[in-house]
């Protein structure tokens, strides 16, 4: 008995560092996040001159609303519009591609699977002058299109490899049923597996999803003007022109982080699987 | 008999052709993105990378290995790849250790402590870009967090992106803030996927909590934890995003990795000639211990199962 009671005290005690710790965590995560959200609703002297931990004046969105009056909406759809093309072409050619390195015998399966999955430690830099030069020769530099293509390239070696793994799992008799049924290996595909990958598809949606939508470094170098800028480089175009003016950053930076925080609190799970599947890279 | 043995091998030879056809269409668009999009461009990095060249004129100076004996003697270079070390040495023993007392504990505590999960997790939904400017103003030495802080604390206004040694360890803990979450989750699902049975068994046999995590928990979780500082290496070794926006590689060199060299070089100073030679460098050495180190930690990764 006296052991039992000893065993409980001691849980109790290291329940209690744990959530010392727990808090000290939360803080450190919590704070900045507070620093921005409390900024962004203040005037540009009021910040410094009153400390950045006080309360606003007032919460009225004036800096929300001068961010949106310049153009914010531009950056956003851009930014929109390249995450949808990406993400359409990239599952429909990775769904491709992974069905016969899943699901078919010949040859070169395991070489060429090796080389894609291989790619994904290949640091994107070393493609960028090439890619910046090949741009501005097919007249695709500073405007949406050219974005697409690095964003597909890059994402694809995860993806197969998520999906590969995904439709190994998928029993081999469904399909051949069909195949004695008299079904092609392209309606196969098209009517069998592509259904039945769809939760993986889903995963690989949301997680390449977040990674196209943070894309800087292509975004960068490809795009110069407004019109194919995108979210992520919307901060440094505002900072160019407010660089005094902090608030007005920090509405913008609450402004980019919005949408991934709505899609958070209605997707959480799925996100967290999402970015999950992706860790399994390698 | 003959007969029939002949006409199956003819049938299992048109099958595997068959096979072989559909394979070649499934599979050509992603090989055709990737060869117009990674494999060429590689190879016109080095190509690039033996020329003397401004990136607009049509002015290209072939200068052979010129470009290439500069990277080796390149001090800038040397620098910034021992600052990719550093960074991949304090990620591993930083956001690794960190991010599975996190699990742990979420883990342990159960539907309780769901918000701090949630709290934990929001890091990861920034992108490294707004990270980096939110960070280049709350460690500003003016009305930044950490100066208040120290402010209130009765010290003084602490600079730390301004001067050499600190900046790069404040970048580095910048860093981890971003990537903690991320390990934290993987280490969570690393934790849901040990089987309900197994932790049952062990209480029963009359272990407690911590018994249970420390000998039974993290032995099964090594393979997760491997993959773990495998996919820190690699990232810090490419890292880029959030130093290019925050320091961009200053002040001096005291930031600066390989990726923002090659970029400031290439589209800042218009060197891409020598730019190029920098990206195949750091190409070489990222791929180079990549590979060394996959094979020696995990020996069979990326096998068909």
């Amino acid at each position: 008995m006296n052991k039992y009671r000893a065993e409980k005290l001691k849980s109790r005690v290291a329940w209690a560092i744990a959530y010392f710790f727990a808090v000290i965590w939360l803080l450190v995560t919590g704070i900045p996040f507070v620093f921005m959200v409390l900024n962004s609703f203040k005037g540009q002297f009021e910040m410094l001159q009153k400390g950045v931990f006080q309360l606003p004046d007032s919460w009225y969105p004036e800096n929300y609303i001068h961010v949106v009056e310049k153009g914010f909406f531009r950056y956003f759809f851009n930014s929109v519009i390249v995450l949808v093309i990406s993400l359409a072409i990239l599952l429909f050619i990775s769904a491709c591609a992974s069905y016969p390195l899943s699901r078919m015998q010949f040859k070169l399966r395991k070489p060429i699977y090796a080389l894609i999955v291989a790619c994904m430690s290949i640091p994107i830099h070393v493609t960028l002058i090439p890619v910046f030069k090949m741009s501005t020769k097919l007249k695709i530099y500073d405007t949406l299109w050219g974005l697409i293509g690095p964003n597909v390239a890059f994402a694809i070696p995860v993806s197969c490899y998520i999906l590969t793994t995904f439709m190994q799992t998928i029993p081999k008799e469904i399909e051949e049923s069909a195949e004695i049924d008299g079904c092609g290996k392209y309606r196969n595909f098209f009517s069998i597996i592509l259904p039945l990958a769809k939760t993986g598809l889903s995963t690989l949606a949301i997680y390449n999803g977040v990674t196209i939508w943070n894309e800087f470094s292509f975004a960068n170098t490809l795009t110069q003007s407004k019109k194919a800028k995108t979210l992520p480089l919307a901060i440094s175009a505002f900072q160019g022109e407010h660089a005094m003016n902090i608030p007005v950053i920090m509405a913008v930076l609450v402004l980019t982080v919005l949408p991934m925080i709505i899609m958070f609190s209605i997707l959480q799970d799925k996100l967290v699987k999402g970015i999950m599947a992706g860790a399994v890279k390698g | 008999m003959k007969s029939s043995k002949e006409k199956k091998v003819s049938l299992s030879k048109s099958r595997q052709r068959s096979t072989r056809i559909a394979a070649t269409v499934f599979l050509l668009p992603v090989i055709a993105i990737m060869a117009i999009y990674i494999v060429y461009p590689i190879i016109s990095t080095f190509d690039i990378s033996l020329y003397d060249w401004n990136g607009i004129s049509a002015k290209k100076t072939y200068v052979g290995l010129g470009n290439w004996a500069k990277l080796l003697n390149d001090r800038n270079f040397w620098a910034a790849f021992k600052n990719n070390i550093i960074l991949v040495i304090c990620s591993i023993c930083t956001q690794i250790p960190i991010a599975l007392l996190l699990a742990t504990f979420l883990d342990a505590g159960g539907k309780k402590v769901n918000f701090f999960k949630v709290v934990w997790f929001l890091p990861l939904l920034m992108s490294s870009v707004a990270i980096g400017f939110l960070f280049s103003y709350a460690l500003a030495t003016n009305g930044g967090i950490i100066s208040t802080i120290s402010r209130a604390l009765g010290g003084g206004n602490v600079d730390l992106l301004g001067r050499a040694p600190h900046a790069l360890y404040a970048v580095i803990g910048v860093i981890a803030w971003q990537y903690t979450p991320f390990y934290m989750v993987y280490f969570l699902a690393g934790y849901s996927g040990i089987d309900t049975e197994i932790y049952e068994a062990t209480i029963i046999d009359g272990a407690t909590r911590g018994q249970y995590i420390r000998y039974v928990a993290l032995p099964l979780l090594t393979p997760v934890i491997k993959t773990a500082c495998i996919l820190s290496l690699i990232g810090s070794l490419k890292y880029f995003d959030l130093i290019y926006v925050m320091t961009g590689g200053g002040p001096g060199t005291a930031t600066e990795l390989m990726a923002t060299y090659m970029y400031k070089l290439s589209f800042s100073h218009f060197k891409m000639g020598y730019g190029s030679t920098v990206a195949a460098g750091m190409f070489i050495l990222v791929t180079g211990i990549a590979l060394t180190i996959q094979n020696l930690v995990l020996k069979r990764r990326g096998e068909l199962v």
